[in-house]
């Protein structure tokens, strides 16, 4: 009787052996040795060693087992089978849950900042303004398919918009809200107008230039926008000319932060669902094609650039009253890619999949303070993760599925395969 | 009235003449084919009359029923196509994460007009349109038998299906002129044959011509109203089929120079 | 005049230090149309691991020269350690992915190596040792440009003539221009492509390490961030020459090197990044293509 059913892996071992090895020698300047040139000092932290060396002979293994399911992924999509409905696709389809969903989020919504501190409320309200921002860049970027590094311009625009009218006019939150996104909308189709004719890779470096353009602008120029030290004492939000202190404040933020996700959602999703919104799609797809079936693609791809930098622009304005002070430190590249990575985790075109993200992005450095410090580490590492093995995001696009009104007299063959 | 008018037609790519003054015409509801030996130019006739490529010399007009001649030099392809011409491609290009349907519905872009705010407001008109737009998109399935896989994925079609999807969107697009690029290329013989009804339904039913690039030879006879020839970025010949088929010109291009010599 | 040479011999070097990570760009994105957002980390991580050795060795008690050689090379192995385990990671799996997948990758690994070198060392500029000497025996000519910037030119074009021999006339040479050409056409004839983009990899690294230590030493200070600005920078150069073109990337350098120069010295000297920025734009919005370069056709 054969024993060797299930030999041991030694072939496997040796692979993520060697694999280990290799990484304690690539990281061993950086992770081992700490050299202080000021003091003139030199660490070794031979502990890094052990961690970097154990810590990827395990993640070679996930690694290899995580390559293979991608593989056979692939085989069974060239092989044409219709890929097996994932689990985040029946969770959509489930109808039975919306009501009762809604309604237990409508009231832990409505009881949030009476139940938080005033400290959880502001982490809150950072995630909601990232929720816009991130479903504002999944027009540009998730569904038109534009790769734009340069969003944060359009932040920037709103955000300094608000302070400067402030400072100098005394211009209010609410009126300034409505002016911060025509300014995102203006600059969207100023800076989209020369740019958006390049090909994916030139437009991404181009608005890239386009976003440290504007910040070192706003670094350089002293007299308009004050410089590197920015500008201070912005107004926050008044409620009917009452004057609030900093806990009511927050509280009347984030509602109002509720309010303009609310709205958002809305739109975007009308927005998605549309004539406009499939061009946009079809745009994404083939944009020679688009072109073909009669589709302006400068007009339609501005359109979405533009809209985009709405939002953004809207946010900025937010940004300022919450913080009640800008300089262009808050507007580098790395907020750019910020929100790039919620869109691609969220999943390109995915509604659910961008708030998602931008709650996970942004919460889970909050409450996992130890993890706090690698961050930014974690975000460039999950995107590289998610690109190799989950492109679709974290929740898979449903299509919709049409239910079309029958013309008079025609033939009703649905029947075969629609099962709603 | 010519409802296609190309004169003179002329491009160069660096060293070599693509194009060489190619005239031929095409009339309403009159299916046409292009023929030629591979690399004559044929789809770049079709990328200079949608615009894709930019001819050095000649011209294209093209006469829709309802309106003035309209020089078609110089347009972008997608006011091409607004003013009726639609194509499909060689190499099939449709958009393979959208539904069977929406492809279709794409289509019918260029002929409906609701924009940002209709998108978010959903008034009467935008809602009448939307319903417009599906209920004609869901018409042309029906007719070319694609209904049943409305609302799967076009990239899971398989190719015939795939191909006819093609031609569908185009048609979405309420063409004067259809031009197929090799629309029975991989098709086997009854595929083709289906072809061969659709695209004479296409042009009995709604009126629409057709100009056909393609090399299936049995095809095209049985197709065509008239054939023009193409070698080397020249018309050689045009005419009706037969008159085409016994061309010495078009004889030579296809079988070279043996085909003169002299029985032995 | 002397004002003059002084910004000229000035663009020249630091034209020269755009040139050598330029390289590295140009390169793989005529290779596999990959904009190598992670290249300018490459380069940043070549003049720590530069720094590093330096100290180590400087403790150890080697002469400077040894230092210089011996810092140089393990520079020059780990960049190309980096850029090799880079390539095979984030870009290997993405070849057959649509164009935005692998430079979504790309720009998550260039943050992860900033934030990687960032908490693995310090946040603060390090001062890096000269390691470079100022020769005595160019102390006239000093003022005009200083030992560590000729050193910076003569060692950049000695570097070119070896590349550009290497392309020429080296079966691997060949094997690499063929794979820009036709990925698939080559890999039917036999060539490695694998093999092929992991050299062009090497190279690249190599390179831009080499410009890091270059430069370190001539600024004299280092920091997690630099990569970033100099990636931009040597990126406009190679758009500018044409990407994916090995003589327009030095000479998209050499003219960004100029344009800086003679912008900073004779115009405004705070504005020094906005230069290359707005040339980067503008090159971009009005010859995609660059000076050498050819617009690529798209078969319909």
């Amino acid at each position: 009787m054969p024993r060797d059913h299930h030999p041991f892996p030694w072939a496997e071992i040796k692979r993520s052996l060697l694999v280990s090895l290799w990484f304690m020698f690539l990281t061993f300047p950086v992770m081992v040795i700490r050299v202080n040139t000021v003091e003139r000092t030199v660490e070794w932290r031979w502990n890094n060693m052990v961690l970097v060396g154990a810590g990827s002979f395990a993640l070679s293994f996930v690694w290899r087992w995580l390559m293979a399911r991608r593989e056979a992924g692939r085989v069974r999509a060239e092989r044409g089978e219709q890929g097996a409905e994932t689990w985040t696709m029946r969770i959509q389809g489930l109808r039975e849950l919306r009501l009762p969903g809604l309604l237990a989020g409508a009231l832990f919504i409505a009881a949030f900042p009476f139940i938080f501190s005033t400290y959880q409320v502001n982490i809150m309200i950072t995630a909601l303004m990232y929720v816009v921002l991130g479903l504002g860049l999944n027009i540009v970027v998730g569904v038109a398919g534009l790769l734009d590094l340069g969003y944060v311009a359009f932040y920037a625009v709103g955000a300094y918009g608000y302070a400067l009218l402030n400072h100098h006019y005394g211009l209010g939150f609410w009126a300034a809200l409505p002016l911060g996104a025509a300014l995102g909308a203006v600059f969207g189709i100023l800076l989209g107008f020369p740019v958006l004719r390049l090909r994916g890779d030139y437009l991404a470096i181009v608005t890239l230039g386009f976003g440290e353009i504007i910040r070192l602008i706003l670094e350089n120029w002293n007299a308009f926008s004050f410089g590197p030290s920015g500008i201070a004492h912005i107004d926050r939000p008044g409620l009917f000319g009452l004057n609030l202190d900093l806990d009511w404040t927050m509280k009347y933020l984030f509602f109002i932060m509720i309010a303009l996700v609310l709205f958002t959602v809305f739109v975007v999703d009308r927005l998605q669902n549309s004539r406009i919104g499939r061009a946009w799609l079809a745009l994404r797809e083939d944009e020679l094609a688009c072109q073909a079936m009669g589709i302006d693609k400068t007009r339609t791809k501005l359109t979405a650039f533009a809209l985009g930098a709405t939002w953004a622009g809207m946010i900025g304005v937010v940004f300022a009253a919450k913080t009640t002070f800008v300089n262009p430190a808050s507007f580098t590249f790395m907020e750019s890619a910020i929100i790039l990575s919620i869109v691609v985790l969220g999943g390109m075109g995915s509604i659910l999949g961008v708030i998602i993200a931008a709650f996970v992005l942004m919460l889970l450095p909050e409450y996992l303070r130890a993890f706090s410090e690698y961050r930014m580490l974690l975000f460039g590492a999950s995107m590289v993760l998610v690109m190799v093995f989950r492109p679709q995001g974290l929740i898979t696009r449903v299509r919709r599925r049409y239910e079309y009104p029958l013309p008079q007299g025609l033939p009703d063959r649905r029947g075969a395969d629609d099962p709603a | 009235m010519t409802l296609l008018e190309v004169s003179r037609l002329s491009l160069r790519f660096g060293g070599i003449q693509a194009l060489d003054r190619v005239d031929f015409e095409v009339n309403p509801a009159e299916i046409v084919s292009l023929i030629g030996p591979n690399g004559a130019g044929k789809t770049t006739v079709f990328n200079c009359l949608t615009g894709m490529y930019v001819p050095r010399g000649g011209d294209m007009i093209l006469t829709p029923s309802k309106g003035p001649p309209r020089r078609l030099n110089g347009l972008k392809p997608n006011q091409v196509t607004e003013l009726g011409l639609a194509r499909t491609f060689q190499n099939i290009r449709l958009f393979p994460s959208l539904t069977v349907l929406e492809n279709v519905m794409i289509g019918r872009h260029c002929r409906t007009s609701a924009g940002v705010l209709g998108a978010v407001l959903r008034g009467r008109g935008t809602r009448a349109e939307e319903n417009e737009i599906l209920a004609r998109s869901y018409d042309l399935l029906l007719r070319f038998d694609l209904d049943r896989q409305a609302n799967d994925m076009a990239r899971n079609l398989p190719y015939g299906a795939q191909r006819r999807l093609e031609i569908v969107r185009a048609l979405a697009t309420e063409p004067a002129l259809l031009l197929l690029d090799e629309p029975a290329a991989g098709l086997n013989t009854m595929e083709t044959q289906i072809l061969d009804d659709l695209i004479t339904r296409i042009r009995d039913e709604s009126g629409v011509a057709v100009l056909l690039i393609e090399h299936d030879m049995s095809l095209v006879m049985s197709l065509s109203d008239r054939i023009y020839v193409m070698d080397y970025g020249r018309m050689i010949a045009g005419g009706r089929p037969e008159e085409v088929r016994d061309d010495p010109a078009v004889i030579k291009a296809y079988l070279g120079e043996a085909a003169d010599a002299p029985p032995a | 005049m002397d004002y003059f040479l002084k910004l000229f011999l000035g663009g020249l070097t630091k034209g020269s230090i755009y040139a050598l990570i330029a390289l590295g760009y140009t390169m793989v994105y005529g290779i596999i149309q990959l904009i190598n957002f992670a290249h300018g980390e490459i380069y940043m991580i070549g003049a720590f691991t530069a720094l590093i050795a330096a100290s180590v060795l400087g403790f150890l008690g080697f002469s400077q020269l040894a230092i210089l050689v011996l810092a140089s090379l393990v520079a020059v192995i780990y960049s190309a350690a980096y850029g090799l385990t880079v390539e095979k990671v984030a870009y290997k799996p993405l070849r057959q992915a649509p164009r935005l997948s692998p430079l979504i990758s790309a720009i998550g690994m260039s943050i992860f190596l900033q934030n990687y070198v960032f908490l693995a060392q310090t946040s603060d500029f390090l001062p890096f040792p000269a390691l470079i000497p100022e020769f005595d025996f160019w102390a006239p000519y000093a003022h005009i440009i200083s030992s560590v910037e000729l050193a910076i030119i003569l060692t950049t074009a000695a570097i070119m003539v070896v590349l550009t021999l290497l392309i020429k006339f080296t079966r691997m040479g060949k094997a690499m221009r063929a794979t820009a050409q036709d990925k698939e056409m080559a890999m039917l004839v036999g060539v490695d492509v694998d093999r092929v983009i992991s050299i062009t990899f090497i190279i690249g690294s190599s390179l831009a390490a080499v410009g890091g230590v270059l430069i370190a030493s001539r600024v004299g200070q280092i920091n997690f961030y630099i990569g970033f600005i100099a990636g931009i920078k040597a990126f406009t150069a190679a758009v500018l020459g044409g990407i994916g073109s090995i003589p327009g990337a030095v000479l998209g350098a050499l003219v960004l090197g100029w344009t800086e120069s003679f912008a900073t010295g004779y115009v405004s000297s705070d504005y020094e990044d906005v230069f290359a920025f707005c040339l980067l734009v503008f090159i971009l919005i009005f010859k995609p293509a660059g000076i050498l370069g050819r617009p690529d056709a798209q078969k319909v």
